[in-house]
């Protein structure tokens, strides 16, 4: 353990990056989540990693998969309008199999919306933001140690998976400031992507059709390898043979699938005798824990439900939830997004409740005990 | 033969390009001149967009990276800041460079990054078979100009020195010696080299504006490029209806990857001495 | 057991730095602490406004609820946050007005006089202010703040911010 600091989210994603071993970040400013591109132009000189601010956001997400694919660990932070513009090419990532941490510090929108307020709108873009299917896992921190915690993980499941790994924050949770004791970095796991063998006889995307991760290769090592956005075959090279793009888009597909009982994470509350179960992410979860306890001890039976990965949604343990409460109430600072996903896997089973918050403010504890108490509106 | 062909991979032939394209030819340059140069194939990344251009590094014996309509360099930026020991060309085409990527060209050519851009201009989107691009000139015909192009077109060569590249060059795939000792020098200079090559697009470019087939396209280059040497002792009024090929500009200045290895240099020297070795995050405020 | 702080004033004022200070000594004490803030235009000139929430215990909620005091060191900041206090206590600088409207226990003090005339500087008004604030509310020891205080202000200004901070205990132990 060590020494407890008070720090800032923002602060916290950018030393969990570095603990993972980020040594490049390219982006472009954007409130809120500057402080994470400010704090990695003054500390990646430090440790002989590479800061570029570049001209846009697009160009930010072009340049870390270019780092990436010389073996660097790389990331770039932005908010909705950047992240919109990131989207293309989080699906070259996805495609080209390159890893790569995106941090998305949410604020109001759409569009410029509301650059200095917190939201949390940017779920469904964050699974679905680029075309066609892809792998995409997406994280969300609950507070700032999560922060720290979340952004090694994220690394983490980027380099054993190869795919572009989101970790979904926002304004509250970047900037508030919170005493936080770091794990000793000697205590961390720290996951490296497998790089072949040898450059004889290399196939870059040769891996088990049941998602399979192929070992990636650096460029600048030998291997003269080709990477191409365009659907491609074991070698690389492109096909636009119907077969090989069914086989290689369901190899992507099952690996998230298969990697899905690593990934998967959530936090619970009270959930053990609950007829009552809030679900919340990110913010709202802070809202919703306070409420939770309020209920408690009003002798109201509520729990909460906080994953901490929203994509993949920790599906098994929602769903036993789901078959024993009398109702599902989802405060998110949106007009209901994450709900549609807990309507699916709850299937139902207990009525869902959307509380919805879009107005550029935290939710307030009592706004939440309401529902709960049931005389919400 | 030999010492160019061990740059291809000839397992890739031949390549998707029409008969008569002249983005063959550009290629062919490219890769006498790295061969003259006798470049490590392991330490050369090639790069591209989207577009007839950007299918060139597929055929090539190096590290090879086809990203996406615009961005080459963007990605290209991102491994020669990441390895600035590689040597990085980006292949690219007028609507890639120059439309959709303009801002990442002139970005580029602004930090004077070390990275050789060939630019194949046939003015016009011949793998979407044949929209009008920054580089059609006037009064052009393309599928999205029936009625003849009415923007201006850029001068792509004044672009790039302006934004700051200090490497300039241009020629045509009729002037393949030219191009071929242009690719060369731009590709020893520290520093953003643009070569424009001007290559013909017999398919679309051509026949819809009636130019003929590549020979007359050809004949065309032939007839209008004045070398910037000649041009020098030529009065306007012999420069009418003519293009300048040849060394356009060639000003070295401080390398991008270079000044940002020297100030980390800089900043781990004066950090070692200071916290004797040991990292520690100080906490930013605002 | 949960104490919340609002302190508001006008941008520039360096009341996110006092928050973060305030913040940063209650952790010195082993207590839990979140400081938030409202950021946008307002933090270029307009009104300001840092909260602290100190609990020895879990803080779930990151913002003041119902703010057990007050910081306001503006007419603006002191009519906006005023007419919100419950329970709690508000800390006004004297050159504000008082309204007849807002209910609150109120203390006035002159913090920004006390900076400008006795330590000499008005930038130091922020720490005068936490000097306060921290002897009304008896939240964190004098001694933890001044070792917080010196790990965040910039060097060699040192001396002059255990000043300013021990003229706001001062004026603490005056008004109350």
């Amino acid at each position: 353990m060590t020494q407890a600091k008070l720090m800032q989210g923002n602060e916290a994603c950018t030393l969990g990056a570095l603990a993972a071993g980020l040594d490049f970040y390219a982006g472009y400013p954007i409130t809120p989540s500057t402080e994470i591109a400010e704090l990695c132009a003054e500390e990646l000189p430090k440790v002989g990693g590479k800061f570029i601010q570049m001209e846009d956001e697009i160009g930010s997400i072009a340049a870390i998969i270019g780092a990436s694919l010389t073996g660097r660990k790389a990331m770039t932070a932005t908010s909705g309008p950047g992240f919109s513009l990131m989207q293309e090419n989080i699906g070259y990532a996805g495609i080209a199999e390159v890893p790569v941490v995106i941090i998305d510090v949410q604020r109001v929108g759409p569009s410029t919306g509301q650059p200095t307020s917190p939201a949390q709108g940017d779920v469904m873009q964050a699974r679905w933001g680029t075309h066609g299917d892809h792998p995409v896992v997406v994280l969300a921190p609950g507070n700032v140690k999560e922060c720290f915690e979340l952004t090694v993980k994220a690394f983490n499941i980027a380099e054993e998976y190869r795919l572009p790994v989101v970790v979904l924050t926002d304004e509250v949770i970047g900037h508030m400031r919170e005493k936080v004791v770091l794990p000793e970095l000697s205590e961390l796991k720290v996951s490296n992507r497998v790089q072949p063998q040898a450059p004889g006889g290399y196939k870059p995307y040769e891996a088990d059709l049941d998602g399979g991760v192929p070992p990636m290769a650096r460029f600048g090592q030998g291997y003269r390898y080709h990477v191409t956005g365009l659907f491609h075959d074991e070698t690389g090279f492109p096909s636009n043979k119907g077969d090989v793009t069914d086989r290689f888009l369901r190899r992507l597909q099952r690996k998230v699938e298969k990697a899905e009982p690593a990934i998967r994470d959530y936090f619970t509350e009270s959930t053990d005798d609950c007829d009552t179960l809030v679900v919340a992410f990110g913010s709202s979860a802070m809202s919703s824990l306070s409420a939770v306890r309020q209920a408690r001890a009003a002798g109201i039976k509520a729990g909460l439900f906080r994953p901490k990965t929203i994509w993949p949604f920790p599906e098994e343990a929602l769903r036993e939830l789901a078959m024993r409460v009398k109702r599902i109430i989802v405060p998110e600072m949106n007009l209901g997004q994450l709900a549609l996903e807990i309507e699916r896997v709850s299937g139902c089973k207990a009525p869902v409740t959307r509380v919805s918050k879009v107005n550029g403010e935290l939710f307030k504890p009592e706004e939440i005990l309401a529902a709960i108490r049931g005389d919400a509106k | 033969m030999s010492d160019t062909m061990k740059y291809f991979r000839e397992n890739r032939l031949p390549h998707i390009w029409c008969p008569g394209c002249g983005h063959g030819t550009v290629t062919g340059a490219l890769v006498r001149a790295i061969a003259k140069l006798k470049l490590d194939k392991n330490k050369v990344v090639v790069v591209s967009g989207i577009g007839c251009s950007s299918r060139a590094p597929g055929y090539l014996d190096f590290d090879t990276l086809h990203t996406t309509h615009g961005r080459a360099l963007a990605f290209a930026t991102g491994i020669k800041l990441s390895r600035p020991d590689l040597k990085v060309i980006v292949m690219t085409g007028d609507g890639d460079a120059t439309a959709i990527g303009g801002n990442h060209f002139i970005h580029a050519a602004r930090r004077n990054i070390d990275i050789t851009t060939i630019v194949m201009n046939n003015n016009i989107y011949g793998m979407t078979s044949g929209q009008y691009s920054p580089m059609t000139p006037k009064g052009m015909l393309g599928t999205t100009a029936p009625y003849g192009n009415v923007e201006r077109s850029f001068d792509l060569g004044k672009l790039a020195i302006a934004a700051g590249a200090t490497y300039v060059g241009r020629a045509t795939s009729y002037h393949v010696t030219v191009l071929q000792d242009l690719i060369e020098k731009a590709l020893l200079n520290k520093g953003f080299s643009v070569v424009e090559a001007l290559t013909q697009c017999p398919t679309y470019m051509g026949r819809k504006n009636k130019l003929g087939g590549p020979v007359e396209m050809l004949e065309w280059f032939k007839a209008r490029a004045v070398n910037i040497k000649a041009a020098a002792v030529m009065t306007p009024d012999k420069l009418e209806g003519k293009f300048l090929i040849g060394e356009l500009y060639n000003q070295p200045e401080p390398e991008y990857t270079a000044e940002y290895s020297a100030m980390a240099d800089q900043v781990r020297r004066r950090f070692d001495a200071f916290q004797g070795g040991v990292r520690g995050c100080e906490q930013n405020s605002d | 057991m949960r104490t919340e702080f609002r302190l508001s004033g006008s941008g520039g004022q360096g009341l996110l730095l006092a928050g973060i200070v305030l913040a940063e000594a209650a952790i010195l004490e082993d207590k839990n602490a979140v400081q938030t803030q409202s950021y946008g235009p307002e933090a270029r000139g307009g009104a300001s406004k840092a909260e602290v929430v100190i609990s020895g215990e879990d803080i779930d909620y990151p913002k003041a609820t119902d703010p057990d005091y007050l910081l306001a060191l503006t007419q603006e900041s002191y009519r906006s946050f005023g007419p919100l206090m419950g329970k709690g206590t508000i800390i006004v600088d004297s050159s504000v007005a008082l309204s007849d409207d807002i209910k609150a226990r109120t203390v006035s003090v002159p913090i920004l006089q006390a900076a400008a005339d006795d330590i000499g500087k008005k930038v130091v008004a922020n720490i005068v202010a936490l000097g306060v604030l921290a002897g009304v509310s008896g939240i964190v020891g004098h001694k933890t703040l001044e070792e917080a205080v010196k790990k965040r202000v910039p060097k060699g200004t040192e001396d002059l911010n255990l000043k300013a901070l021990a003229k706001g205990f001062e004026l603490a132990s005056a008004a109350t």
